[in-house]
């Protein structure tokens, strides 16, 4: 398989060396592996990865139901950032966030990561203290954050009303420079073809039935495609973790709801960073080809369907013209939706399970994208190594039994508030 | 927009309730660790049927129990909640 580079793509356009082919085969899956991963999103392939590379295991094969990177990860709206305030979530982000610049160079394909920053609102004088706050345990950790006024926020971003008589009271907010955005489906295509470089076997279509455990410990897959023998099984399904976990008779303090985005008509320039807005949630940032990527919060009722209500788009849509009025005369283009795992606690549970070689990836509820090298990374370290990584060590299912949570938003053990 | 049925008011829509979460018995208060933790933090998640409270709050302002299939969010089976919360 070729290496891209500048003489490789002048040599194509050029028509001088072979045509680019496809990446990879459908691979058909054999009967054994070292280990089976299940779920072909960015996670999961980002965890063959680290794992064929870092630690030399690439007897992988990677189950996916439908195609690469068709769940959370081609529907996500492609922000990347490390804004947390709970030590653990600081740390795990952080070092996520720093994991971006570097990746396409690490693929070898362009992941078009966009450090383009990031900007939070504070809408009232309790959220500026809380991001006051937030920005120094960032800055202790020496992940990069700032506190900015209404006056800077003007010159930042001269599209938000925050005038002098503005529809919604800005009292400053957070600046993280270094985050962004980054191309999506990109992430999933390049953790693939890097991983099926270096020997994994990527088998689509082909749906996970059942687990087969022996004296408590995972001995085989049970495949729409067949039985595959092995004895180490990653999940790394998003919204549907709790059925594979149950397949295996553990029981996930999770709960699977429906995230939707939508997408307005091209426009040109006109937001820099990527913005959220506190009033309610509503997220928004500019794509490279001028389209205004929009998102609220959670469906507020358990969803396995990959959709939502049209209600809740329009009032994200109500809230964002708010703050940028022109957004009220702007066509929106498209909607989708997605289906997030959300934990009792808000927060991603990571690491080994009860089962005997059995990992677990899963609960990052909307914010799954942005974590997804260091993801990869811890994962593929303890899976190898039979360590958890110091960074996902606070991120284990057993703190919903230790009492050690990570509440971000202090909301309790409800699991549609997260 | 969901049409939910209300025992008391009859279909009305979604933008009238708010979720209330699936209906679950709480342990007894001399209940163990264990059970009150799974009382707590499990989640049934089914992809399926499944029970759950939605409050009225700008229709009778009272808790229903109704049957939800969380695929097709179907709405069937509005009643009032045993123990009104």
């Amino acid at each position: 398989m070729a290496h891209y580079s500048f003489l490789h793509l002048t040599a194509a356009a050029l028509g001088l060396g072979p045509r680019s082919g496809p990446v990879f085969g459908g691979a058909v899956p054999r009967r054994r592996y070292d280990v089976a991963i299940i779920g072909g999103g960015g996670h999961g392939l980002a965890t063959a990865h680290y794992l064929a590379r870092e630690h030399g295991v690439s007897d992988i094969v990677v189950i996916e139901k439908g195609w690469l990177g068709g769940g959370n990860t081609g529907r996500n709206t492609t922000i990347v950032r490390a804004d947390y305030l709970l030590p653990g979530n600081l740390e795990f982000f952080g070092h996520a966030l720093s994991m971006w610049p570097d990746l396409s160079r690490d693929l070898n394909f362009n992941v078009m990561f966009s450090p383009r920053g990031y900007l939070d609102l504070a809408h009232s004088d309790a959220q500026l203290d809380l991001f006051i706050r937030r920005a120094n345990m960032l800055s202790l950790k020496g992940i990069q954050a700032r506190i900015v006024d209404p006056q800077t926020l003007r010159d930042l971003e001269p599209a938000l009303d925050i005038g002098p008589k503005p529809p919604v009271p800005v009292l400053g907010g957070l600046v993280q420079a270094g985050a962004g955005t980054a191309r999506h489906d990109a992430v999933a295509w390049g953790y693939a073809r890097s991983a099926h470089r270096q020997g994994v076997d990527i088998v689509q279509n082909c749906e996970v039935t059942g687990l087969k455990l022996e004296h408590e410990h995972i001995v085989g897959v049970e495949t729409s495609r067949g039985m595959i023998e092995t004895d180490t099984v990653v999940v790394s399904v998003a919204g549907h973790s709790s059925r594979l976990a149950a397949m295996a008779g553990i029981d996930l303090p999770i709960e699977t709801y429906a995230v939707q985005a939508f997408v307005s008509e091209p426009l040109k320039p006109v937001l820099n960073r990527v913005t959220n807005m506190n009033i309610g949630l509503a997220y928004v940032s500019q794509t490279d080809k001028g389209e205004i990527v929009m998102g609220g919060s959670l469906e507020p009722l358990a969803s396995y369907a990959q959709r939502g209500s049209v209600v809740r788009i329009g009032e994200t849509a109500s809230r964002l013209v708010h703050l940028l009025p022109f957004l009220s005369r702007v066509r929106l283009m498209r909607a989708w939706g997605g289906i997030a795992d959300v934990t009792a606690d808000g927060s991603a549970i990571v690491g080994p399970t009860p089962v005997g070689g059995l990992y677990l990836n899963a609960g990052w509820g909307y914010s799954g994208f942005k974590a997804t090298p260091a993801a990869g990374w811890c994962l593929a370290h303890t899976v190898a190594t039979g360590e958890v990584h110091p960074l996902i060590r606070p991120l284990g299912l057993e703190r919903f039994t230790t009492g050690a949570l990570l509440d971000e938003g202090g909301a309790g053990p409800y699991t549609w508030l997260h | 927009m969901l049409i939910i049925p209300c025992p008391w008011c009859g279909e009305r829509d979604e933008s009238e309730f708010s979720y209330g979460g699936p209906a679950r018995p709480l342990p007894s208060l001399d209940a163990d660790a264990a059970a009150w933790r799974r009382a707590l933090y499990s989640c049934d998640n089914p992809m399926g049927w499944r029970e759950e409270l939605w409050f009225h709050g700008f229709g009778c302002r009272q808790w229903v129990v109704v049957r939800r299939h969380t695929v097709s969010q179907k709405i069937v089976d509005g009643r009032p909640p045993e123990n009104p919360s």
